[in-house]
């Protein structure tokens, strides 16, 4: 269990010890009451997979799986993730065998720089579950239209628009995307 | 022993790192008793800061130090002023640093830096690039080393005779960067040593910079840049967030964390300069162009001069007896541009390839049609004759690949129900540019070969390709050679930049493997050896030797879109690229690049640009909220292709560089397809539907 600490608190308090569930390993820990998820995997847990890239929620570099959905980390205070469930991208992989997802990116060359990577691959795996659970999408055709939609409820094909759609709020400014869309198709059912 | 395959599609090298987390990039180093520093920008467009009020900011809990002009160590001014941080009182633009707060924890710093109060006496300031502005002059170079003017016949007279004309100017606002990895240093001394993990194209010459500033031989510097996230030209040039890093860990006698807030970078890591082009073009009436005219105007900073060369490449594009094609700047109030993905032809090439289609359109001829009449014999600025030019190829291939026979050239002939269809094309060029490299190479005892040469891998695929280029030399299978990059300890070598790094690094790799294998040879040709064998390689003299030729890469852009005619908005439907580069490396990552570059032409065409505010001279989209890049729904079905060209005057690989042609022209095409779908030219970047709407009604 690892533990850390921030500076001695004076008036009143700013900081809180919680447990993180990190990857399957519990970490006790005291954090600053300002520091985020992201803040605290990346400097505290020295857990470098999930990026900043904008510490805004405008990039989705930081993008990590809280109780099996995938959040902004940058946007997620550490104190309410107390006890949470969190999967990063070093958790993917099942001991030495990567995640489909990861061996996709890297048959398809689904990046470049590699710094929005992280992002990507946790951002895809809560888009195969979301569509999965039947969450419709901005392109999901609309039921009852006649265009061949899903019921409601039922999973939703995974379509490139579908993918597209789903993962623009994960940017690349290497321009990766179509790799990316091609790697996710590959898995996607 | 089986040889390597050229150009073969080998998976990046550290693609197992990046996908699992585990590569480590500048701010994912935090040695024990790390700090974190937090920079503080100036909130005046010009003037002088009077006071620091750090009482607050100090007491605040975990608070260490708050650097500003008053007690920062004084460096050595370096080649580039703006890395002479924190120095003096004077503010040059909005956005310069004046402070930097220093705490326990990320959090803290950045609370001290809202805590700190700084006083300023404020100057007018003047920010707002405009033609017949009264700071415009003209330089004697542009970016890149060429001449800001340029002179063929009689370019007056030719145009005034012309039977047809095209005279349009074009804006484009600027344009930010913006790589996934915000500028980042973790510094660290020992002693006189310093060592700092940093995000950037190259880091030798971070390294040269910072023992320049602080007073050090280069050898007591190290710079390590293992794994980068981009750069795009931002990261060419050591940035501020090296040096304050580097005070601070000095200051503090402990190692100092500092990652850049990505809505500071607009003003600090450079930008795309706005550029207002006129174009004048005059033909004959089978479309002969006699003179051609691309006249530039655009700002720079107070701090440093950087013209953006736009005009360069109607020296090289088509025939033009009769040409002028000029520069003119405006030092204004702003942040100091410098360069982004093909700084020049990005801009230039927009507005030259979109008159080529006006000039087109005005002769009722066929835009490939006309570009292929206009190709020249020898590059029309120098005489020279090209190493290798393949765009009629790349134009008809594109052509075949794309449909383009189909089209129906008149405006507004498509439609499908609001929406507007339209087909255009431009053509691209980039320049081949080289410069020396070291690098070396040894057996390995127990087998193999280490090849060590201090380039950067800024998602371009460096290491990948240098390991095929170095398993070439040899001889040997590529998992037979392991490569050491991204570190200044390492042979130095230039940067990622201008398209040259595997040229360059490729070149000393290359020479340093071939004397490896003499030497192997030479000692009875066993790949394990008993003593470990190396040699070494310089490409000085040789890489940047004067060559007879005109080298560029050529490329052709075809674009599809659908603009609807209710809301304005352009959506790209297709976007196809036919590339003639010298020969392509590795096939994999050369496709990447070439995507990657017109992913970025597709937000120039579209969706990039960055307003300046007159009264608070700040740029107003700073961040990625504001600043629109391309997101995944954007992209459309992209495609590129190349053709082989065999070029024996470039490097011993063959290769042109391919990291920015796919940006050039990209623009051009998809504004040419805005033109055919709607009938309305915009001359002006980014096409927004805002833009785009008022002329459709
Ligand atoms: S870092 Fe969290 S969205 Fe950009
Ligand atoms: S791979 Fe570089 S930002 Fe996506």
């Amino acid at each position: 269990m690892a533990t850390t600490s921030t500076p001695p608190v004076e008036h009143r308090p700013t900081a809180s010890q919680i447990t993180l569930r990190v990857n399957g390993a519990a970490h006790r820990l005291t954090v600053d009451h300002r520091t985020t998820v992201l803040d605290a995997l990346r400097e505290h847990l020295g857990l470098i997979g999930a990026k900043k890239g904008c510490d805004h929620g405008q990039c989705g570099a930081c993008t990590v799986l809280i109780d099996g959905h995938r959040i902004n980390s940058c946007l997620t205070l550490a104190v309410a993730a107390d006890g949470a469930q969190i999967t990063t991208v070093e958790g993917l992989s099942d001991g030495e065998q990567p995640h489909p997802l990861q061996r996709a990116f890297l048959d398809h060359d689904g990046f470049q720089c590699g710094y929005c990577t992280p992002g990507q691959l946790c951002s895809a795996i809560g888009v195969l579950a979301e569509a999965a659970d039947g969450h419709p999408s901005h392109v999901t055709p609309l039921p009852g239209t006649g265009s061949g939609a899903p019921p409601p409820g039922s999973p939703v094909p995974l379509t490139s628009s579908e993918i597209r759609e789903r993962m623009s709020g994960n940017l690349c400014r290497c321009g990766a995307y179509t790799n990316i869309v091609d790697a996710i198709e590959e898995v996607a059912p | 022993m089986s040889h390597p395959e050229p150009g073969a599609p080998l998976g990046r090298l550290e693609g197992q790192l990046k996908v699992t987390g585990a590569a480590r990039y500048a701010a994912e180093y935090t040695p024990r008793g790390t700090a974190y520093a937090w920079p503080v920008p100036a909130t005046i467009a010009r003037g002088t800061v009077t006071a620091v009020h750090d009482t607050d900011a100090l007491a605040m809990p975990g608070a260490l130090a708050v650097l500003s002009h008053h007690n920062a160590p004084r460096v050595t001014p370096a080649d580039d002023p703006v890395l002479s941080v924190l120095q003096n009182a004077h503010v040059p633009h909005r956005g310069w640093y004046v402070a930097l707060a220093i705490a326990e924890s990320l959090e803290a710093a950045r609370g001290m830096a809202a805590a700190l109060h700084i006083d300023y006496a404020a100057d007018e300031h003047d920010v707002v690039l405009t033609e017949g502005h009264a700071r415009l002059y003209e330089p004697e170079l542009a970016n890149g080393g060429h001449p800001a003017r340029r002179e063929h016949g009689d370019f007056d007279a030719a145009y005034a005779s012309a039977a047809v004309r095209v005279d349009a100017t074009y804006t484009m606002a600027a344009q930010h960067n913006h790589p996934m990895e915000p500028h980042a240093s973790t510094a660290e001394w020992d002693g006189d040593r310093l060592t700092v993990y940093d995000s950037n194209q190259g880091s030798t010459k971070v390294r040269d910079a910072l023992a320049t500033l602080f007073e050090l031989r280069p050898e007591q510097v190290t710079v390590v840049s293992e794994h980068v996230g981009g750069g795009f030209g931002s990261k060419g040039t050591p940035r501020p967030q090296v040096v304050l890093a580097a005070m601070a860990a000095r200051q503090l006698r402990r190692p100092v964390k500092l990652a850049l807030p990505r809505n500071q970078l607009a003003a600090v890591v450079g930008h795309r300069a706005p550029t207002v082009q006129r174009l004048r073009i005059g033909a004959d009436r089978k479309g002969g162009i006699s003179a051609l005219g691309h006249e530039i105007i655009t700002h720079t900073s107070t701090v440093r001069e950087f013209v953006e060369q736009a005009a360069t490449p109607s020296r090289t594009m088509y025939t033009a007896p009769n040409s002028r094609t000029t520069h003119q700047v405006a030092a204004l109030d702003v942040p100091t541009p410098s360069w982004m993905r093909a700084p020049g032809e990005a801009s230039g090439m927009y507005a030259l390839e979109s008159a080529m289609d006006e000039l087109a359109v005005a002769l009722g001829m066929d835009p490939v049609e006309l570009r292929v009449r206009n190709d020249p014999a020898i590059e029309p600025d120098t005489g020279k004759p090209f190493s290798s030019r393949h765009l009629v190829e790349c134009l008809r291939e594109g052509a075949r690949r794309f449909g383009w026979e189909e089209r129906d050239p008149r405006p507004r002939s498509r439609r499908e129900g609001s929406l507007l269809i339209g087909t255009g094309v431009a053509s691209a060029t980039y320049p081949v540019l080289v410069s020396p490299s070291m690098a070396e190479a040894c057996t390995v005892p127990g087998g193999g070969y280490r090849v060590r040469v201090n380039a950067t891998d800024i998602g371009t695929g460096a290491r990948t390709v240098l390991a095929q280029v170095a398993a070439d030399a040899l001889g040997v299978p590529v998992d037979h050679v392991l490569i050491d990059i991204g570190r200044s300890d390492l042979p130095a070598a230039p940067l990622a930049g201008g398209s040259s790094g595997t040229a360059s690094w490729g070149w000393a790799v290359h020479h340093a493997c071939r004397r490896l294998r003499a030497l192997v040879m030479e000692a009875g040709g066993a790949e394990t050896p008993t003593t470990t064998l190396r040699a070494f390689a310089d490409t000085s003299g040789e890489a940047d030797a004067e060559s007879p030729y005109a080298r560029h890469a050529f490329g052709a852009h075809f674009a599809e879109v659908a603009v609807d005619a209710d809301t304005g908005e352009t959506r790209v439907r297709r976007l196809l690229g036919v590339y003639a580069a010298g020969r392509i490396l590795n096939s994999r990552t050369g496709h990447s690049q070439f995507i990657g570059g017109m992913v970025m032409g597709l937000g120039m065409a579209l969706l990039e640009g960055s307003t300046m505010d007159p009264s608070f001279g700040d740029f107003a989209e700073r961040d990625l909220a504001s600043y629109h890049v391309p997101t995944c729904a954007d992209t459309p079905a992209m495609e590129a292709h190349w053709i082989d060209e065999d070029d024996r005057h470039l490097n011993p690989m063959g290769s042109k560089g391919i990291g920015e042609i796919g940006i050039v022209g990209t623009a051009a095409a998809i504004g040419n397809a805005v033109h055919h779908a709607t009938g309305v030219r915009l001359r002006e970047l980014p096409m927004t539907p805002d833009k785009v709407l008022a002329h459709l009604n």
